[in-house]
């Protein structure tokens, strides 16, 4: 199948849909983590928003995806230097994946065969200026999950191994997805994502049918489906780059500020990692709702997705995070 | 821990036919159905099964996988003993890189995340691939990781079948020929998605890929019947064989008032029959007077495993998946670690190669492979066999935790045993790398008295004067232990919590002296620590033992052990040999 799900075509989880988008405004956000049941279109979600996002301008022969001859980083011997337009990237990172596929590593055949020293790019040169995914973020191993902890906020990529020094840039939106069932996120690893959300299998029948029915549609009469959703899509990019534009003009004003201080003090959040999110993400709302000013009706959108991660773990409350998020949500912004 | 559940009674000649059916299906429309799980310990059952399926899914060539799959094996890579041949890199296809593959994995129950979530990416892909999972799994929590299991479409469980059970199966290939080329005609009735979508839901069954991969079995089936339209049958095969096995709870009776919904005409009022038993005239004339869905899950119902509910009760029916999956205990770093010395072996995309090593075993045949390739371009003539791979050995670091009650009269010489049998612990920790800590609680709440510690010393001087006396808080204890256990586990040490108590709780998590509202406390911390899958130990040292302690270890997931007037050297052996393998 060449075409991915449309993003449009997507029934329901409008909490995911909406953190996506955002991330694609504004890259800052810094990630989506999605938790919830098999089977309710976290990974459809992540491939359909690449295809929906407009391609980017990228150096053929570049193996980060750089936009432009001089950001090519120097070891890479380019050998394509035309500008070609490339999707979106979004890279799988695999459970299994060894250190060296994703940092990237010594080149072994060219090393045994050519006496060379040359780099092999990783997974995360790949995925520079595009998306990561993880499913199953939570079954990671330590030891990666470190290396991406690091990668993710420095926004480059160090290699000091093996006689190679090495570095690029590696500006990713990390998504994840996973069951909660199965393990918890390291606290760490928790708080670098800027937005989390939870997705549930549709309870409602009708919702249900009319997945399975898209679905089918989309597998049996492919053209068809595709004529009529890819209008959507396009629209929905529209709106999207209009956002983007739009951004640098959104305002907060203190008010908003100090709601966001408010809730974090609320809620118990540690560190101040919770407002900068909550107060970038609503703003990324704001530009997608075309607004010029960042209100409460925003922040209120956002809160749980924004914060819902960052409160301290209670195994006996059994409401979830969310709801707490909420309840907090309701007393502050009253 | 509970004797396992005798094999649900079935009819042999159902079953076989249905995993014929199953074959067959999957042969029609291997790429859209994902594949099959078969559930069948190694025996002639599964061999007659397994022998007809490579005839049948040709021109699809079976591929079986190994365990120790490797990245390079399955998708492809450097071919690292022909490129040193040629000095020039050359690549290996891989087993997917060659169109459609049936992907046969034997051991599947055994297949680690890592691999299961590959699986899982190329069955996504949606290139063709198929997967068939023979699972030997004899435990409950021996299977088929979920994120596998979850995409493929046909489940099948041979267990218990005796080869006289199995007749050979005759599918002839051409038939399959003819309804792969009709399958892409094959339509669906109008109503055939509202209505596996309910059946599935009323089977409990969460994921919305199972309609999706029921639909397509039904296709597939309406493609091998020569059917130009799904039909009824299509569908009861589809349900039979995809969604029943899916199932987390017995289908109720039609609810008195479905949702409001326009073109569902309302449910004719049924004949009561009883309540799950398969209703006897659902094969007669007057099926057409029934709704669809009943139809199906009628279906459903006559083959849903007897043991399903009892399952259910016991909690064992849903996902806590030990250990294929969760972090954890399976630490087998070649990556960190101590340095081992450098063996030879093969570049596999996992294993990194120790440069020196290498050139030091290549250096002694420079001159006779000089000789003997003088053209060769390299300044060093290396050979596959030369490759020597690093090794590292790291051992994930053991944490026990006692959570010890300090609560009432017998509060001192409880404490006074834990400690010695944590001192005894120690003692032998040096050979054995073990963390201890030690939790105690009493009054109205806990703390931790030690934290994780190798150190004996500091352990003498931290446990030197111990409290004890008033109410038991034992959900307060456990929720300590719990939390020291999620902490230490982000440090990459493998927790497992031992209890030791003698009460019943009394004293609620927010310090309440309310005996019930305890009871269900501990009850659901006990719940939280089974979730994460931390490996227990109750120890009931009360002079009778208890019923609610053993309740608690049960829900806990916890080996429960009464163990009255117990010492320091019995604990401590009995602790070492309860949790410590």
């Amino acid at each position: 199948m060449t075409h991915p799900f449309p993003f449009s075509a997507i029934v329901g989880q409008d909490e995911m849909k909406r953190a996506m988008i955002l991330t694609a405004i504004d890259p800052g956000i810094g990630g989506v983590l999605v938790f919830g049941d098999r089977g309710t279109g976290k990974s459809t979600s992540v491939r359909a928003l690449a295809a929906l996002l407009p391609p980017i301008t990228a150096v053929a022969g570049c193996p980060c995806n750089s936009a432009s001859r001089e950001d090519c980083p120097d070891w890479a011997e380019i050998r394509d230097e035309t500008l070609v337009e490339k999707p979106t990237p979004v890279v799988d990172l695999p459970l299994g994946a060894t250190e060296d596929r994703v940092v990237g590593a010594l080149d072994i055949e060219r090393a045994l065969t050519r006496g060379e020293k040359a780099f092999e790019p990783g997974l995360l040169a790949r995925a520079n200026r595009g998306y990561l995914y993880i499913d199953e973020v939570n079954l990671l191993e330590d030891h990666i999950v470190d290396l991406l902890l690091d990668v993710a906020v420095s926004g480059e990529n160090v290699i000091e191994r093996e006689g190679l020094s090495i570095r690029h840039k590696a500006r990713f939106v990390l998504v994840g997805s996973g069951n909660p069932e199965e393990g918890e996120l390291r606290p760490q690893l928790l708080d670098r994502f800027g937005l989390s959300v939870e997705v549930a299998s549709p309870k409602d029948i009708d919702q249900r049918i009319e997945v399975i029915r898209r679905r089918d549609a989309y597998e049996t009469d492919h053209d068809g489906f595709m004529a009529h959703w890819t209008g959507e899509d396009a629209a929905l990019r529209t709106r999207i780059l209009a956002a983007r534009a739009l951004l640098r003009e959104v305002k907060a004003s203190d008010d908003a500020l100090r709601d966001c201080a408010r809730l974090c003090v609320a809620l118990g959040a540690d560190g101040l990692r919770g407002e900068l999110t909550l107060l970038r993400a609503a703003r990324a709302y704001a530009a997608f709702a075309g607004a010029d000013e960042v209100t409460r009706e925003h922040l209120r959108a956002i809160a749980p997705s924004a914060l819902r991660h960052r409160l301290r773990r209670d195994p006996l409350d059994e409401a979830g995070s969310g709801t707490r998020v909420e309840r907090a949500v309701a007393e502050v912004l009253a | 821990m509970l004797a396992p559940a005798p094999p649900p009674e079935r009819d042999p000649v159902e079953v076989w036919g249905r995993a014929a059916t199953a074959v067959a299906l999957l042969a029609v429309d291997p790429g859209g159905l994902g594949g099959l799980w078969l559930k069948a310990r190694v025996g002639p059952a599964r061999e007659r099964l397994m022998a007809v399926l490579p005839g049948l899914l040709a021109p699809t060539p079976a591929a079986r996988l190994p365990l120790t799959l490797t990245d390079e094996q399955l998708f492809g890579g450097v071919d690292l003993a022909a490129t040193l041949a040629a000095g020039a890199v050359v690549r290996s296809r891989g087993v997917l890189g060659n169109g459609p593959r049936a992907l046969v994995v034997p051991m599947a129950e055994r297949l680690t995340g890592g691999l299961a979530a590959r699986l899982a990416q190329v069955l996504d892909a949606g290139q063709g691939h198929c997967v068939v999972a023979l699972d030997e799994g004899a435990e409950a929590d021996e299977r088929l990781p979920q994120t596998v299991a979850d995409r493929l479409a046909l489940h099948v469980d041979l267990s218990g079948l005796a080869l006289a059970d199995c007749p050979d199966l005759e599918i002839d290939p051409d038939l399959i020929a003819a309804a792969r080329a009709r399958l892409p005609a094959v339509r669906l009735p109008a109503d055939a998605v509202e209505t596996v979508v309910r059946v599935a839901h009323r089977l409990g069954i969460a994921s919305l890929r199972a309609p999706l991969l029921a639909l397509a079995a039904a296709r597939a089936s309406a493609a091998l019947d020569g059917e130009p339209v799904v039909t009824e049958d299509d569908l009861i095969c589809a349900v039979e064989l995809v969604l029943a096995p899916r199932a987390t709870m017995l289908p109720a009776e039609p609810e008195e008032a479905p949702e409001p919904e326009a073109e569902e005409p309302p449910p004719p009022p049924e004949p009561e029959t009883g309540d799950d038993t398969p209703e006897p005239d659902a094969d007669e004339d007057n099926v057409p007077d029934m709704l669809p869905e009943e139809v199906l899950l009628e279906a459903a119902r006559a083959i849903l495993p007897a043991d399903l509910l009892a399952k259910l009760a016991a909690g064992k029916a849903p996902r806590v998946t030990g250990a294929s999956a969760g972090t954890g205990a399976a630490k087998k770093g070649n990556r960190r670690g101590r340095p081992l010395p450098s063996r030879p072996g093969r570049l596999d995309g996992q294993s990194r190669i120790d440069l020196v090593a290498t050139l030091r075993a290549a250096a002694p045949w420079q001159v006779i492979r000089r000789r003997l390739t003088p053209d060769a371009p390299q300044k060093v003539l290396i050979r596959a066999e030369d490759i020597r791979l690093r090794r590292f050995e790291e051992k994930s670091d053991r944490l026990l935790i006692f959570a010890v009650d300090a609560s009432g009269s017998a509060a001192f010489t409880r404490l006074a045993e834990a400690k010695g049998a944590v001192e005894l612990l120690l003692g032998e920790a040096y050979a054995r790398r073990d963390y201890v800590a030690l939790v105690a609680f009493r009054g109205d709440h806990a703390e931790v008295l030690l934290p994780p510690t190798r150190s004996l010393v500091q352990t003498k001087r931290r446990l030197a004067g111990l409290p004890g006396g008033g109410g038991t808080p034992l959900a307060a204890g456990l929720r300590s232990a719990l939390d020291l256990a999620d902490l230490s586990r982000g440090r990459g040490l493998t927790p497992s919590i031992a209890l030791l108590t003698d009460g019943r709780a009394n004293i609620a998590l927010d310090g309440r002296a309310d005996r019930p509202t305890a009871a269900e406390d501990a009850r659901r911390m006990a719940l939280a620590v089974r979730a994460t899958a931390t490996p227990a130990l109750v120890i009931d040292m009360s002079p009778r033992p208890q019923s609610q302690l053993r309740d608690l270890a049960g829900e806990m997931n916890a080996t429960y052990l009464p163990l009255p007037r117990a010492d320091a050297g019995r604990l401590s052996a009995a602790v070492a040999g309860a949790l410590v393998p």
